[in-house]
């Protein structure tokens, strides 16, 4: 399909002149939000990387938005939060999404419309170093929303998260969704997974499913995705 | 690869400024640092004639070893914690982040320099036969190498630790070899020769120039394009360590 935001085929990734991703193959569908579930260490974030185009990779095609990944007209398209803070620890939250904004072009408003939308406006002019843990991811995904992003690769956005906080960020990702924008989350909290139109599970480089949850509940016969998820791996093992 | 944007090079200056801004010491430290150092200079000699003839030399030596310390320590800190990799994925050239660090302590030299020079002029008993502004112009000149040095030596460095190291490794051998310490035509013949490659090297022999003559002949604008050249190679070199992927 030509359509789909984006296309993975037969994906292989070595680092350390160790496997991590063994020849993985999805496709994700536009304006829908995917949930990427796995251990720690099964390939997560390499996979996200390679994504966006900073991950060397061994072999396989990886086309984003019609386009292979890492190509420059793509930079303003993704918007990307890692898993750690990459964001300046040194300056006030809005110095530093002022900085990002003038990097994407995205107009100053944006700013304030992220900061927003993350729930940060009362920290907007503290130093991020300064942050609580759920602040700071809360400023690095905020960097990830400026602009008008059409695919979103956001790497565990809300771990360590108030289950308040965490239930309004969902909300925004599925707003996000409606009004088209692709979304690609991590997460290893199988709550999240039951708001996500598709689900990518990933375990030690292998891809044991690309399905929606109910696909998910019908092929393993539970109706709780956490054992469906036991189920998969049991039968990938054996 | 991207082409550079006015726009996004000027951001990148302002984002670097605001971070020194919130850093009082480092900036208090930037700016008075080689002030004390040439003020200290001053009393060990405890003699303005022969301060008069060390003087211009440490105005390049001193601006160009900080300005080459906190350059490479400050990049490096951006390319471990990943704000680098970030910025690999956004519309920025490689260029437009070397040239922004570059214009953001290419101005604190100014600073720096324009202090240091006062000082030592009003208070300290130094005295040139050239132009005040060239003397001031050449030392903002080979701070901005030690920045672009430092931007390149960052390089090959994996931890703040080893980019300290750096600091011997690439700054000693040019103070030594600048003719700081003996005139170069002095030294043995392969000292001579590896003096000739070291940028360093013409930046003194520029200010040693201006402080005694007020000609600007061939050989001054000679060793300022040297000294220039390197400055802009050893910034095009940094841009092509700086990699889009990594493993």
């Amino acid at each position: 399909m030509t359509n789909s935001a984006v296309v993975v085929d037969d994906l292989r990734v070595k680092r350390g002149g160790r496997d991590v991703l063994n020849g993985i193959s999805f496709e994700i569908e536009p304006g829908t939000v995917t949930g990427l579930l796995g251990p720690s260490g099964c390939g997560k974030t390499t996979l996200m990387r390679a994504l966006v185009g900073v991950q060397i990779v061994e072999g396989g095609e990886v086309t984003v938005l019609g386009k292979p990944a890492g190509h420059k007209d793509l930079r303003k398209r993704i918007g990307y939060a890692t898993q750690n803070p990459a964001i300046y620890p040194d300056i006030t939250v809005t110095e530093a999404l002022t900085y990002f904004a003038s990097v994407l072009r995205a107009p100053a408003s944006d700013v304030a419309r992220v900061i927003e939308e993350v729930d940060l406006s009362s920290h907007a002019d503290a130093i991020i170093g300064q942050l609580s843990g759920g602040q700071l991811s809360r400023a690095n995904l905020a960097v990830a929303l400026l602009g008008k992003p059409e695919l979103l690769i956001l790497d565990e956005p809300t771990v360590g998260l108030d289950p308040v906080l965490r239930d309004e960020l969902w909300k925004l990702f599925i707003e996000l969704a409606q009004r088209g924008v692709t979304l690609l989350v991590s997460s290893h909290v199988m709550d999240e997974a039951t708001r996500c139109e598709h689900l990518l599970l990933l375990r030690e480089g292998d891809l044991l499913a690309s399905q929606s949850p109910a696909e998910l509940r019908d092929r393993t016969g539970e109706s709780d995705l956490e054992r469906a998820f036991l189920r998969l791996i049991k039968d990938a093992v054996s | 690869m991207t082409v550079m944007n006015p726009a996004i090079t000027l951001a990148t200056t302002r984002r670097i400024l605001t971070q020194l801004r919130h850093d009082h010491r480092t900036l208090a430290l930037m700016i008075i640092m080689p002030s004390l150092l040439l003020t200290l200079l001053r009393y060990v000699f405890n003699d303005e004639q022969t301060f008069s003839r060390a003087a211009p030399a440490l105005l390049a030596v001193f601006p160009f070893a900080i300005m080459f310390i906190v350059t490479s320590v400050t990049t490096l800190r951006e390319r471990t914690t990943a704000t680098l990799e970030r910025l690999m994925t956004l519309p920025l050239a490689k260029l437009d982040l070397l040239f922004g660090y570059a214009i953001a302590f290419g101005l604190v030299a100014i600073v720096q320099v324009t202090v240091a020079t006062v000082i030592s002029l009003t208070w300290l008993g130094l005295t040139i036969t050239g132009s005040v502004w060239l003397l001031g112009a050449i030392a903002v000149l080979d701070a901005l190498l030690g920045t672009a040095l430092g931007l390149f030596a960052s390089a090959f460095a994996r931890t703040e630790f080893q980019a300290v190291q750096f600091m011997p490794a690439f700054v000693m051998p040019q103070v030594l070899l600048c003719g700081l310490f003996a005139p170069r035509d002095s030294m043995a013949t392969v000292l001579d020769w590896i003096s000739d490659v070291m940028p360093l090297s013409y930046a003194v022999d520029a200010l040693s120039q201006v402080t005694h003559s007020t000609e600007i002949d061939g050989t001054l604008v000679k060793n300022l394009l040297i000294v220039g050249g390197c400055a802009l190679a050893a910034l095009v070199l940094g841009a092509a360590t700086l990699r889009r992927r990594t493993p």
